[in-house]
């Protein structure tokens, strides 16, 4: 922490972040402003979260505001909903994504349902914060990305940042918004980059992609640690003369449409990539979305470079199942080239 | 663990104090509540099952035999309080405030039937078993953070202590003592399962001792006990004692649901020699001088013609409105839904 402050005073406004570094600075603004910020999760308080999303929150405001929680993910996401309905604005903290199954009817039947089960007479406005994803050789089931379980679910939104400005400013929207939020945080891009944030309050809009690169032959669709993967695919499509296009998705419910209809109408070919399995993956909708607004400008078949139809392996074969560069640039010549 | 936990009651079955601790407490207007509400729900509860029968309502879950359990619990709160029930404690939720009206309305399948008063808090019913015990330790735990003195009591059945939830809303609440009361109602059946294949305790509540916290298994048909141990462990709760386990043993005298039929799984004869809660009620108030004919047939009238508006009211309700099933799915609906609606709607004005 002290790095940071001493950045801080070399520029006033913003400061070096990692991803991580910047979710904590946003939690951190998130309880000084708002007496109604909770922070509920497993490990958060004096160990500061096993990722240290929460490093030196506790010690700054009680362990009443950041609390540890007993091990159970129903009863976090569970008592949330009660705090959140009677007025306080909790963060419930997953450890892992892989976790949050028990909680997962919670979600699914209250989260997600309360505001119509009750005529908007109850809210739950909260946030779910849960890293996922694969590639940083974690034990098995600490790696899943099974964000359609939730893109599929009615009554929460699902935004997932790439970097930490993106990182910091989804989260301070979700916590200003209505409704409930769950936070995908890609594990990998954790502590992969520093990048210039902040000091203050900001917010990136729910809802809205981002061009992260922009080019004329084809669009690349992707999201949290794809990025990345898609940037780097970008470089290697460029020494062959294709220009790519990158779309970093950052919300994947409510899916920014016009972005993609509008990158794809121009580069006319589109490459979704994402790590969660294929079948019943966010890029199924994607190609919807295309084939609904932009089907007639297609000059070949939507490529969809994804994890398999396999629980994510362990960690000794996790780069296989991982999109790569290279499974990338290999879409990217067939549509290319098609 | 049966001796350690002894079943609590106030009144026999012949409607005489066995408890005379309690004599002093009860008065008229407590006597009269108990029994106009327990009249009021039972009148609510057959007349629903006379509307399923006759097609006027959707499938029904009853409560008779629970009345006691129900009114003398609800009877305990204080308006500021939170009630999670389930689907088959609307008898506590109408005697706490709910409109009956509303109540068969939910019954219907319209989703106005949800929503309780401004004025009371009151969840939607929990139709997920045990899924409502953390949501009342939260909004307890709210309650216990700004200082104030409400609480909240989570209904739930036996079958619900089977359940993952059960625990994790106990292990929370009983962690951060927070005001809340743990309101079983063992009705000895989960639909069809009796409470011996349910668990292997003797008791429900002997699980307190798990969470550290009292646990007290009461006579629910004793709409006394239920009464008073719910009043006394609110009390504890609004003191900063934290959370109270009880179990008040009663009987669903019914059917799990219209749709379920119980010849199939319960012995003929099973229940039979259990005393009413109303008719308990009533041998009391005829013991202890509390009868008055007049009054009895007044509130027989009062209760009938309540019930029977709430009827009209629920059939005379506004029909449904489509874009209620849009509408509150977000605050701000989303381009895609947007869009699926005015699709939809479009459709119907083509047809």
């Amino acid at each position: 922490m002290a790095q940071i402050k001493e950045s801080v005073t070399k520029n006033e406004t913003t400061k070096q972040l990692t991803l991580i570094q910047a979710i904590n600075d946003g939690m951190r603004l998130l309880l000084e402003e708002d007496d109604r910020t909770i922070i509920l999760g497993e490990d958060i308080g004096k160990n500061g979260g096993v990722f240290r999303a929460t490093e030196g929150l506790q010690e700054t405001f009680g362990d009443d505001r950041v609390v540890d929680t007993p091990l159970s993910e129903a009863g976090i996401i569970g008592t949330s909903i009660g705090l959140a309905v009677n007025g306080f604005r909790p963060i419930a903290e997953i450890q892992f994504l892989g976790f949050i199954y028990p909680a997962y009817e919670q979600i699914m039947t209250h989260v997600s349902r309360i505001r119509m089960r009750s005529m908007s007479r109850f809210t739950v406005p909260m946030v779910i914060r849960a890293p996922y994803g694969a590639g940083i050789r974690a034990p098995e089931i600490h790696s899943d990305s099974t964000e359609t379980l939730f893109t599929h679910m009615p009554g929460i939104k699902v935004v997932c940042p790439s970097n930490p400005y993106d990182a910091k400013g989804l989260l301070i929207a979700a916590m200003e918004d209505p409704d409930p939020v769950l936070v995908l945080e890609p594990m990998k891009n954790y502590r992969s980059k520093r990048e210039e944030v902040p000091v203050g309050k900001y917010t990136v809009e729910i809802g809205k992609g981002k061009i992260v690169r922009e080019g004329t032959d084809v669009t690349l669709i992707a999201w949290g640690a794809m990025i990345s993967i898609a940037e780097k695919a970008a470089e290697l499509a460029a020494q062959k003369g294709i220009s790519c296009e990158i779309i970093d998705l950052r919300t994947l419910y409510p899916i920014d449409r016009d972005i993609i209809v509008n990158s794809v109408k121009k580069t006319t070919r589109a490459v979704i990539i994402h790590e969660a399995q294929n079948t019943g993956g966010l890029g199924n909708d994607i190609v919807s979305i295309i084939n609904d607004t932009a089907f007639l400008y297609l000059r070949a078949p939507i490529e969809r470079i994804t994890g398999f139809d396999v629980p994510v392996p362990f960690f000794a074969l996790e780069e296989h199942y991982l999109p790569t560069p290279a499974r990338v640039v290999e879409g990217i010549e067939k549509v290319v080239h098609f | 663990m049966e001796d350690n936990y002894p079943i609590k009651r106030i009144i026999d079955d012949q409607g005489y104090l066995v408890d005379t601790g309690f004599e002093k407490q009860i008065d008229e207007q407590l006597v009269q509540d108990l029994y106009y509400h327990m009249l009021r729900i039972r009148t609510f509860d057959r007349k629903a099952i006379n509307l399923q029968r006759q097609g006027r309502l959707g499938t029904y879950a009853p409560f008779e035999g629970q009345e006691a359990a129900q009114v003398g619990s609800a009877l305990a709160l204080k308006t500021g309080d939170w009630v999670f029930p389930t689907y088959r404690d609307h008898g506590a939720t109408i005697t706490f405030g709910k409109s009956m009206a509303r109540t068969f309305l939910y019954w219907n399948g319209r989703v106005e039937g949800c929503v309780a008063p401004q004025d009371r808090n009151i969840f939607p019913p929990a139709v997920p078993i045990a899924t409502q015990l953390p949501h009342a330790a939260g909004a307890a735990w709210a309650e216990q953070r700004r200082g104030t003195q409400n609480a909240a009591i989570a209904y739930f059945g036996d079958g619900a202590t089977s359940e993952g939830d059960f625990h994790e809303g106990l292990n929370f609440a009983s962690v951060f003592k927070v005001p809340v009361v743990f309101f079983n109602q063992n009705n000895r059946y989960a639909i069809s399962v009796p409470i011996e294949k349910q668990m292997n305790s003797e008791t429900i509540a002997q699980k307190s001792v798990a969470y550290g916290i009292p646990g007290v298994r009461i006579d629910g048909n004793d709409c006394f006990a239920v009464y008073f141990e719910t009043k006394k462990a609110f009390d504890n709760a609004r003191a900063g004692n934290g959370p109270t386990l009880i179990e008040a043993v009663t009987w669903r005298k019914g059917a799990h649901t219209t749709a379920d039929d119980p010849s199939k799984y319960r012995p003929e004869k099973q229940g039979e020699d259990i005393v009413d809660p109303l008719a308990r009620l009533e041998l009391f108030m005829k013991n202890y001088g509390y009868w008055n004919a007049e009054w009895i047939q007044a509130t027989k009238d009062k209760t009938s013609s309540e019930v029977d508006a709430a009827v009209e009211e629920m059939e005379k309700y506004p029909p449904p409105n489509l874009e209620d099933v849009f509408n509150h799915v977000y605050a701000e609906m989303p381009a895609q839904l947007v869009e699926q609606k005015e699709s939809y709607l479009a459709h119907l004005g083509r047809r």
